[in-house]
């Protein structure tokens, strides 16, 4: 364990200073090439450039490669090539919109690195009631789960400051639950994504002067599914994901079809004059978490933020005393 | 009071997984056909897939059940 110390806090500091540093010239590079988008919850045409990925996945591979020359382990390859192939199907995404079977497509090819380094254990961990061996099934849980965490950070990231910010706290939570399982490793492979997360917050706050895009909110909900897998903790994993989780659930049984929200044209909230949220009362609308929060009283882009950050603190807080139920057999 | 039910929800999802591990160790763990030669591991995953996919969508029947009456009542959808 005390060997672990140094490995964790240089990937640490070279995660968040590698996203702090690099993400000022990446908005001006951004700036310059016009990648710049209308922020639609502020007054006037406030524009802001997208997307952060590069720099996210900057930090995510720099920090992973300092834990391998430490650790040579295999699990943070399959992290690392994970990741980075997320980025990909979200970097050619932002560039060119593709159709809503891209993403899906792409991450579970994104998957394949995790099965091909055998980074997996096929027994799925459940509290209280011990294990179940799926040898095969687990597979499709494998191109599951790195498809769904993948999809449901982007999907979340429905304001500013949102995607990243959750990402700290269900991130945080997950490093614990690893803590908490004694599965060192994995624990330290992961403190890289609340690090390079909480450095992207920085300029991704309100008011945002940069959006993840796809590449970014891909590369981050991929990143967290390889740990859940290569860690063991897929249970956990889910339950600190459960407002995103929510969300995209709220879309699927609303829309009734996997398809990309930009394809939909009825928006679930609109703005009141003074730019505050508020549920639209279209019933065409999709629903949505955004749209639930605000349903009864209009709120502030701020205020709900700060609700989503608390849904996810409460997520985070079950997700961690699932990790200790997890040491009891009924 | 207006966001509690949203904390509600999460929750009764935190309870259904942990019931839905319960019914998956309990019944999916058990599950073993043999007598199929070198085919036996893949008749037992596809069993236990079927099986999976049974509980899942049973697991998203009564969500969305919930989700319907939580919030049409809270929220008037």
């Amino acid at each position: 364990m005390i060997e672990l110390i140094i490995p964790a806090v240089v990937s640490c500091v070279v995660a968040f200073f590698t996203v702090y540093f690099m993400t000022p010239p990446l908005i001006k590079y951004l700036h310059k090439k016009n990648l710049a988008v209308k922020d639609i919850h502020k007054p006037g045409d406030v524009m802001v450039v997208r997307p952060g990925g590069p720099a996210i996945i900057a930090g995510i591979i720099t920090s992973e490669i300092v834990l391998y020359a430490f650790l040579q382990m295999n699990e943070i390859l399959a992290i690392l090539i994970t990741s980075f192939l997320a980025f990909v199907v979200g970097y050619v995404d932002d560039r060119k919109v593709m159709g809503g079977w891209f993403k899906p497509l792409g991450l579970a090819l994104a998957a394949l690195p995790i099965i091909f380094l055998g980074t997996y254990d096929s027994d799925l961990a459940f509290p209280l009631f011990g294990a179940v061996q799926i040898p095969i099934l687990y597979l499709a849980i494998i191109f599951f789960m790195i498809i769904i965490t993948g999809n449901t950070i982007n999907s979340i990231d429905v304001a500013n400051g949102i995607a990243s910010g959750f990402m700290v706290i269900a991130s945080l939570s997950l490093s614990v639950a690893l803590f908490i399982l004694q599965n060192y490793e994995i624990a330290i492979a992961s403190l890289p994504l609340i690090f390079v997360s909480l450095a992207f917050y920085k300029y991704h706050k309100i008011p945002s002067k940069i959006f993840p895009g796809d590449s970014g909110a891909l590369t981050l909900g991929v990143m967290y599914g390889a740990i859940a897998i290569v860690g063991q903790v897929e249970v956990i994993a889910a339950i600190a994901l459960l407002p995103a989780i929510l969300n995209s659930f709220l879309f699927l049984a609303s829309v009734k079809k996997i398809v990309d929200h930009r394809e939909l044209n009825e928006k679930p909230v609109e703005l009141t004059s003074d730019f505050k949220l508020k549920a639209t009362k279209n019933k065409k609308a999709r629903i949505s978490l955004v749209r639930l929060i605000v349903a009864n009283t209009p709120l502030s882009e701020k205020e709900v933020g700060t609700v989503i950050f608390k849904l996810a603190l409460f997520s985070a807080g079950l997700a961690i005393i699932t990790a200790f139920m997890m040491e009891f057999r009924i | 009071m207006m966001h509690g039910s949203l904390f509600g929800f999460l929750f009764l999802m935190w309870v259904l997984i942990i019931i839905g591990g319960a019914i998956a160790v309990i019944i999916l763990g058990p599950i073993s056909i043999s007598g199929y030669g070198e085919f036996d591991p893949w008749i037992n995953s596809i069993v236990k897939g079927v099986v999976a996919i049974g509980l899942s969508i049973l697991w998203v029947l009564i969500l969305a059940k919930m989700k319907n009456l939580i919030f049409r009542k809270t929220f008037n959808f």
